[in-house]
């Protein structure tokens, strides 16, 4: 019995991962209709991003996010400003390839910086550090501190959207990004500002990432797809949703693993569609349409 | 002087021209009505005055300096504040939030969120409900205090009657006044001749992107503003 539960409670922890994983995804799809195919190379950008200075400077990799988050949100602003912005409208397929490209050049580009090697941040004895919850049950205190990170990042993203005056003005540009205008508020500012947001939380997902388990420049596909699942399966637009989707995700593939480690990753795709197939919203959709 | 002034103004939407040479001016107070059938050119003539199109020809100029080109956004800034066709409420917000972000120029003036209350005492009972919830004499109110919240000294209205009742277009257009008062210009874009000849000053009458009648609207009689407006005879005043 312990056994089940060790199992999925190490599952709905690795789905603070996932969560993180969508988050940014889910934002920028939420207010631009935007999907980044890039997301999950931009998270590993971050991550190779907190490699570098560790490297360069000797900081301890968690000290390195003060540092990755403000730069990925400006590169995200960048991005949004300089490039995205420009793809935006009726035609859905000018911003899928667009963030293709951009993946295929981040990928390539860490290659030729960091090589094809898998690397990892040292983040010390915090790898190995663990609480006791009940007799025979401990969890790492590090993935357990990724999920309620998870959870603060969403909930002060929902604070953000609802309860402030830029966050209306978020919400008012993704339903009329031409009429918001009118109000005097510039939508490319806005859509560029939701960037920064979407590559910030991006970025504490990298290095957070970075510190779990190893990256290579072509692990970030991965993360993309563990990312659109978290979102799918939770229901688009809807972030809490997102947090729970990853979570199931995460227990879906303990689950497969514990009954054999080559399952791990179907089981999470099966129970993304099963549930695709039962609820094709997602489990608490709040979009319409 | 005059508060807004456009000379051989054109537009374009892709290779389609919809304006043709627009002259056409408001003066400090005055109300505007814009008149014509659907197609015309008016909606697009508001949209390119308050910098929504991009392509345009000809000069604007709006309290003595040129502002053609400038984006919409800057221009809410200046003062130009418009109620779009369909109100164009934001879904996601509550009224008052859709209030409050009309207010996000900064401009300073006699409107906030408690004048637009004292002007449609209905949206104060509604305030947090969902804008697109309301019935749609009240979406009107909203949208109209919507602009108002920018404090524009030149407001333009498309079409504020438009699938309203005749008892609950009464109820918006008694807005107008109040507007009055606060010296706020305005331009008045309607299909229905009758009400705007009650309110306006003056009447521009665009057919196929030209102006084909202009005159104050006591001048005018509704044989002359017909042929304008049908294309009947080569209408002149």
């Amino acid at each position: 019995m312990i056994f089940w539960i060790d199992i999925i409670v190490q599952g709905l922890l690795v789905g603070g991962f996932y969560a993180l994983f969508a988050t940014g995804l889910s934002l920028m799809f939420g207010v631009m209709r935007l999907v980044n195919l890039a997301h999950g190379d931009i998270i590993i950008l971050a991550a190779f991003a907190a490699l570098a200075i560790v490297r360069l400077t000797g900081l301890p990799p968690l000290l390195c996010l003060g540092l990755v988050i403000p730069l990925m949100g400006l590169l995200g602003y960048a991005l949004q400003r300089l490039v995205l912005n420009r793809t935006l409208g009726r035609d859905v397929l000018p911003p899928l390839l667009v963030t293709f490209g951009i993946s295929i050049i981040i990928q390539n580009g860490l290659l030729l910086g960091f090589s094809a090697d898998s690397e990892s941040l040292p983040i010390g004895d915090l790898t190995t550090r663990s609480v006791t919850l009940l007799p025979g049950l401990a969890v790492g205190l590090y993935p357990l501190a990724v999920l309620l990170m998870a959870a603060l990042v969403i909930g002060g993203l929902q604070l953000l959207i609802y309860k402030t005056s830029l966050g209306a003005a978020v919400r008012a540009a993704s339903d009329d990004p031409v009429t918001i205008r009118l109000m005097g508020v510039d939508n490319r500012h806005i859509f560029a500002l939701a960037a920064a947001l979407g590559f910030a939380v991006a970025g504490l997902a990298g290095v957070l990432m970075g510190g779990y388990t190893s990256f290579s420049p072509s692990s970030g596909p991965q993360n993309l797809l563990f990312g659109f699942e978290a979102i799918i399966i939770g229901g688009l637009g809807n972030l809490w949703g997102t947090l729970i989707g990853g979570v199931i995700l995460g227990v879906a593939q303990a689950l497969g693993a514990a009954i054999d480690p080559g399952y791990q990753v179907l089981a999470g795709h099966v129970v993304f569609l099963a549930i695709l197939l039962a609820a094709p919203r997602g489990l608490f959709p709040r979009m319409a349409s | 002087m005059s508060l807004l002034e456009t000379t051989g103004l054109t537009a374009f939407y892709g290779d389609f021209q919809a304006l043709f040479g627009i002259d056409l001016h408001v003066d400090e107070g005055e109300v505007i009505g814009l008149i014509g059938a659907n197609g015309a050119g008016k909606t697009t003539l508001l949209r390119a005055i308050t910098g929504l199109l991009g392509r345009l020809g000809g000069q604007i100029s709006f309290a003595g300096a040129p502002i053609g080109g400038m984006r919409a956004e800057l221009l809410v800034k200046r003062g130009i504040a418009m109620v779009p066709e369909g109100r164009k409420l934001f879904p996601s917000l509550t009224v008052q939030e859709n209030l409050t972000l009309g207010a996000y120029a900064g401009r300073p003036g006699a409107w906030n969120l408690e004048h637009v209350y004292n002007l449609f005492p209905i949206l104060a009972e509604r305030r947090h409900a969902a804008a697109t919830k309301l019935s749609g004499g009240q979406q009107q109110m909203v949208a109209i205090g919507r602009a108002l919240m920018s404090n524009p000294s030149l407001l333009l209205c498309d079409e504020i009657s438009l699938g309203l009742a005749p008892v609950v277009i009464a109820d918006v257009y008694a807005a107008l006044p109040v507007i009055r008062a606060t010296s706020t210009s305005i331009i008045l874009v309607e299909q229905d001749i009758g009400q705007v000849m009650r309110v306006a000053d003056r009447l521009y009458c665009l057919r196929e992107g030209r102006v084909v009648l202009e005159g104050a609207a006591a001048a005018l009689d509704r044989q002359q503003i017909n042929d304008a407006y049908f294309g009947t005879m080569a209408a002149k005043a």
